[in-house]
């Protein structure tokens, strides 16, 4: 962790490196261009409908490490998500807004749900926080099937597709409907969203947020006691996390064009969390990686059939007892070992 | 009026077993048992597979479980549990495991159970009837008692052997028993065997009334995790009164607001958030677990 800190810290001071910027090209060429070109030429169009989930999924995915970051455990994302899924549909169908308004405003309002619940609840810490934001989830789930708005277990469906933006006559996004490849453009857009997502994560990690961060993950009575507000921090980053919860969640409505109570449930919940952990909790581009293998890895091992669960909780477990700390804690040794 | 305390202590009792192995196994390793759902439904399946299935007696069929289902928690204390702790750089860490091991649960019971619901042939017949005011089938009241003997047994047990108090100092400080002389590789093994088992016998009681199924799991984990807040994480007595207040909201939400629909967990749900803003560590807990 410290070690991870310290070389990101100094990578900052002196500017973003070479050897940074070249894997960031490389990243963004291998979203952008390789891959569409790769699912092209084998055909393989589902692709993009997985890849487009892993996208999303990692914006959520990202939350719930940023909460990781100041010490929470997080186990409410899928809370989030639904509440930004609903937003988005109710906005969408009943008042006829744009999609590509009601996104940030589903986002918003998953903030502004955070603020108010997370006054009360920041409070209490480790395990107690892991299991009130667990059964926040459950709230959710439920007050989805109790309140009128949005229309019990029957859900909202036939949502339409994001429509077109375009000012002064200039056509910004075209009109996702009378695309012939909806699912391309669904895939730049998640792409894109998870770019953002992440750089500004990279940044805020590196500021000086991240340091006040990265002090109460290790003591909140010490950084509490050399100034800093924690109750206004941890307010902040839980509302920053829900936002992507929010964001997240609206696309995955938008692009399943329906909403039910059980689109996010516990379970998934706990795979936003898993995705973490898995990746590594010390890097900021765990979530991405964790969530890459995660559903790829079960998307796989769809062939295996009924051994499907048996075989990726075997894996999960043995990647657990091999790697305790994450994916991304082999290139950590890595880099020990050659600063010896 | 009678009806609804009569259906709060049976259900409480029930709880409060739940309860009692998840906060045990927190007390003594700080995990977070996700699997513990998975645990109960597995001890309800073995007691399906020996007394529904084989025709022997509810007892062997439920001593069956017991001993299942403690094996099954030592082996995962043992090879998996154990080893992560100790390598690990975050305790966090256990959760993903647990989660895993959750996974694997119901991949295991869905491959040697399969998905359907099942259930074993009543105990005993018959139907208790105080003049209409207390309805009450003759096996229910007879789990009942059998789990609060059960949690009557696990107390003493706690309380009065050397295992038990072993198993306390442990809870309590775990450098400090070491320290003692407490051997804590080996009473961290029983003692996640004897939550496991506390979740196996629960589950055997109960496949007699409800019967069981592969998607009872999440739910009765999510349900255990409420339970342990309400009384406070790793307090044996904190775990029965959660299990029996729970118990009675559930009794009493579901007769008085029943014609509102489903909302009776909603409002518990919202309830808890809002007792645990005024006392986040629950009614008996340790500040800050």
């Amino acid at each position: 962790m410290s070690v991870a800190g310290e070389s990101r810290s100094t990578g900052m001071r002196h500017g973003i490196n070479r050897r940074t910027l070249v894997g960031v090209a490389v990243f963004l060429l291998a979203v952008f261009v390789v891959i569409p070109l790769l699912i092209a030429a084998s055909g393989r169009t589902d692709f993009y409908y997985t890849l487009t989930s892993v996208a999303l999924l990692s914006i959520a995915s990202a939350g719930v490490w940023l909460m990781f970051y100041i010490g929470r455990i997080n186990i409410g994302q899928g809370a989030f998500a639904l509440i930004g899924a609903y937003v988005s549909a109710i906005l969408v169908t009943k008042a006829g807004m744009s999609f590509w308004l009601s996104l940030p405003i589903a986002g918003v309002f998953a903030a502004g749900v955070a603020v108010l619940i997370g006054l009360p609840i920041l409070r209490l810490k480790g395990v107690y926080f892991a299991m009130i934001s667990l059964v926040l989830t459950q709230v959710v789930t439920l007050a989805a099937l109790a309140l009128p708005i949005t229309n019990g277990a029957k859900g909202i469906t036939s949502i339409p597709l994001p429509g077109e933006v375009s000012i002064l006559g200039l056509t910004l996004i075209p009109d996702f409907a009378t695309m012939e490849n909806s699912r391309l453009a669904f895939y730049y857009t998640a792409c894109v969203l998870m770019v953002l997502t992440f750089a500004a994560m990279y940044r805020l990690v590196n500021s000086r947020l991240g340091h006040i961060c990265r002090s109460m993950q290790q003591n909140e009575e010490l950084a509490s006691s050399i100034g800093i507000n924690i109750a206004y921090i941890r307010v902040i980053v839980f509302a920053i996390s829900s936002f992507l919860g929010g964001i997240g969640g609206a696309m995955f409505g938008a692009i399943a064009q329906s909403v039910y109570p059980s689109s996010f449930q516990v379970a998934d919940s706990i795979n936003f969390m898993l995705n973490c952990f898995l990746g590594g909790l010390g890097y900021v581009f765990g979530p991405m990686l964790g969530t890459l293998v995660l559903y790829f890895g079960w998307d796989l091992l769809f062939e295996s059939g009924k051994y499907q669960l048996l075989i990726y909780a075997s894996l999960l477990i043995f990647l657990m007892l091999v790697l305790p700390n994450g994916l991304l804690s082999i290139r950590l040794d890595r880099l020990r070992r050659t600063h010896r | 009026m009678e009806q609804i305390l009569a259906n709060g202590i049976y259900l409480g009792a029930q709880y409060a077993m739940i309860a009692l192995g998840l906060t045990l196994i927190f007390a003594l390793m700080n995990v977070l048992n996700f699997a513990h759902g998975q645990l109960y439904v597995l001890g309800g399946f073995v007691t399906y597979t020996f007394y529904g299935q084989f025709g022997l007696p509810f007892v062997v069929a439920l001593a069956m479980s017991c001993l299942t289902l403690a094996i099954v928690g030592a082996l995962l204390e043992r090879y998996l549990f154990g080893p992560v702790i100790r390598r690990s750089a975050r305790e966090e860490s256990t959760m993903l495991l647990a989660a895993a091991i959750a996974f694997l649960l119901d991949a295991i019971i869905l491959l040697v159970f399969g998905e359907k619901q099942r259930g074993v042939p009543k105990i005993v017949d018959g139907v208790f009837n105080w003049d209409f005011r207390v309805i009450m089938p003759y096996d229910r009241i007879l789990i009942c008692f059998l789990a609060i003997l059960a949690i009557v047994a696990f107390i003493s047990y706690m309380q009065f052997t050397k295992t038990g108090r072993a198993l306390r100092a442990l809870a309590q400080d775990r450098t400090a028993a070491q320290l003692m002389g407490v051997d804590t590789a080996r009473y961290s093994m029983i003692g996640f065997a004897l939550g496991a088992m506390l979740a196996g016998l629960v589950g055997g009681l109960l496949v007699t009334i409800t019967g069981v199924n592969l998607g009872m799991g999440g739910p009765t984990s999510v349900k255990a995790f409420m339970m342990v807040m309400i009384g406070g994480a790793g307090v044996i007595s904190g775990a029965i009164a959660g299990g029996i207040i729970l118990g009675f909201m559930e009794a009493i939400g579901l007769a008085v607001l029943s014609q509102y629909g489903d909302i009776t967990y909603l409002l518990i749900f919202i309830s808890l958030m809002i007792f645990l803003a005024i006392r986040p560590q629950g009614l008996m807990g340790k500040p800050w677990g």
